[in-house]
């Protein structure tokens, strides 16, 4: 057995290895790297703890971690990447699960967590400490399968809302942090277990009234949640291992909240609110069915894609809805070899989580190196001969900048209308998420190839060949 | 609330423990520096690799397994103990997915060739 000392000391190791895990994520060769240090960390985490004089249940651990396992390495190996949004959503709710039965369980046994003072009762400290953790946990836990099942597509993904419905989650987290201080005042299993069960109706409560278009967002928040989850089991525990993994989870998904709400324009309390991507209809009403617009065949968009020195594509979700994304790569290699220089243009919400559209992409075997960020490709439109916008629509509407009465106003967009040509794959003039509708349809430069995405990289490949 | 004999043990308690600062100080600065540190790591992390960070930070917040063997070490089976090895094992089930699936994903991101 290990002394305390050199515990602390592999602790401490396996914190700088999540820590370098991170790190390397600054760039896709470091990335795999990172990876290992990062499962390097865990394992040495598990490792020495493992050997602690006071774990003897070896059999049953390792059963445990067996089936654990054997559960998460089969699914990491079967998921589709189009439903990366909802598996991550899914290990949140575990996250959160585990947690709260680590709090319940150190509740039950305070002595053997070594949080008792010498009569066995729990140190005050640790009371607030257990509160926190496992009420953050409990909310992680359920918030998680109710994005889960709206990202599946097994709970509908428009909001629920009703009336009173943000004074029943203002009484209810009154409650819950009420019944919190009780127990804080005297720990007993009643505080605990009323505390619990409002946290867990409260995650239902909160991610219920958000619409799908704001998951993005949610996933995100929910990732830092499970951040402070672990955080707070680590406090419990004294664990200054589990504070640091749980305090950079934490701020990671914060910065990923942060991230996704900019590149919405929208602010994370608005997002929290709920509601938005519910009046789409009311709003559609706008659309002008009468104006003028040009469409084509796909020799048409052939003809302008030979005969372009450049290049750029917007793709959007639609484009992995119609799993064209392999046919669209092909559509590039033609394109390519003819001496065609192509990029990929990704807004940050292209997909439906924090960088999924380039995970797509990789998927389909486009190098990363041709596939850039909005801020970088913005200055490039207006040099661009052709763009090809494939299953996105919100993300390049010009009202975002032109028009302040737009509900878009202010949102950052992708500059597509800079270029000298613009081809639009779309099945119709429908409107996106946001129940817009799009002026670039109807400019000049623009030509609209009604189509599914599929079929018309599949027609492109064949006119080009 | 004290009961007649731990008043007195519990006052000297508190009298060592204002002279070193109570453990939970320390925890909270390693806390706070943490996420400063965070922050930092984060803010470098390119885009492109905003999801395969979802994906091993959710493996890595199942550190939370540490908590999760020291509730199931005992050889009694009993509550405490059945909690923690279900938690062991749902922690388990995120460290495997959570690395593999973000290692299935790194291993995508190639260059031009």
């Amino acid at each position: 057995m290990l002394s305390a000392n050199m515990v602390a000391l592999a602790y401490l190791v396996a914190s700088v290895l999540i820590i370098l895990a991170l790190k390397g994520l600054s760039s896709p060769e470091s990335s795999r790297r990172g990876n290992t240090f990062g499962m390097l960390g865990l394992l040495i985490a598990v490792v020495v703890t493992l050997q602690l004089s006071s774990v003897q249940n070896y059999a049953w651990i390792f059963a445990s971690i067996a089936v654990g396992g054997l559960i998460g390495g089969v699914a990491a190996r079967k998921v589709p990447m189009t439903h990366m949004p909802q598996t991550v959503a899914f290990m949140h709710s575990l996250v959160g699960l585990a947690a709260v039965l680590i709090a319940v369980s150190a509740f039950a046994n305070p002595v053997g967590y070594g949080i008792a003072d010498a009569f066995g009762k729990m140190h005050v400290s640790s009371r607030i400490e257990l509160f926190l953790g496992a009420f953050i946990g409990a909310i992680t836990f359920t918030a998680s399968l109710i994005a889960f099942g709206k990202l599946h597509g097994s709970l509908s993904g428009r909001p629920v809302i009703f009336a009173g419905q943000h004074l029943l989650n203002l009484v209810l987290g009154v409650i819950m942090i009420g019944s919190g201080i009780m127990f804080c005042i005297e720990p007993t299993w009643t505080p605990f277990l009323i505390m619990l069960g409002i946290a867990m109706l409260l995650g239902v409560l909160l991610i219920i009234p958000i619409g799908g278009a704001d998951m993005p967002v949610i996933v995100s928040m929910l990732n830092s949640y499970s951040g402070w989850a672990a955080a707070g089991i680590g406090f419990t525990l004294g664990n200054n291992m589990l504070i640091v993994a749980g305090a950079l989870v934490g701020s990671s998904g914060a910065i990923l909240s942060y991230i996704m709400c900019k590149a919405m324009n929208r602010s994370l309390f608005n997002v929290l609110l709920g509601g938005f991507g519910g009046d789409a209809p009311a709003a559609a009403g706008g659309i002008k069915e009468d104006r003028p617009f040009k469409s084509g065949a796909a020799e048409d968009a052939a003809f302008l894609l030979k005969n372009a020195r450049s290049v750029v594509i917007v793709p959007g979700y639609g484009l992995a809805v119609a799993r064209a994304q392999h046919a669209l790569k092909e559509v590039v290699d033609i394109l390519m070899k003819q001496g065609v220089q192509v990029k990929f243009a990704i807004h940050p919400v292209a997909g439906r989580m924090p960088g999924h559209m380039n995970v797509l992409l990789a998927e389909a075997d486009v190098p990363y190196d041709i596939v850039h960020e909005m801020d970088e490709i913005n200055p490039e439109f207006a040099d661009t001969d052709v763009v090809l916008v494939i299953g996105a629509n919100d993300v390049t509407n010009p009202s975002a900048k032109t028009d302040p009465t737009s509900p878009i106003y202010g949102m950052p967009i992708l500059d597509v209308s800079k270029a000298a040509h613009v081809l639009i794959i779309k099945r119709s003039l429908s409107v996106g998420y946001a129940g817009l509708d799009n002026d670039l349809f109807y400019m000049d430069k623009t030509m609209m190839i009604f189509s599914d995405a599929k079929k018309a990289c599949e027609s492109l490949i064949q006119v080009l060949d | 609330m004290c009961e007649a004999l731990p008043c007195d043990v519990v006052g000297q308690a508190t009298a060592h423990v204002s002279q070193t600062a109570d453990p939970f100080m320390m925890s909270f600065s390693v806390f706070i520096l943490a996420i400063f540190v965070g922050y930092h790591v984060v803010w470098n992390v390119t885009p492109a690799l905003h999801t395969p960070l979802m994906s091993v930070t959710n493996a890595i917040s199942s550190i939370v397994i540490v908590g999760a063997i020291i509730a199931s070490g005992p050889l009694e089976m009993n509550l405490p103990t059945v909690l923690g090895l279900i938690a062991v094992g749902l922690a388990s089930v995120n460290i495997f997915g959570g690395f593999m699936v973000t290692q299935r994903m790194l291993a995508m991101f190639k260059k031009r060739s």
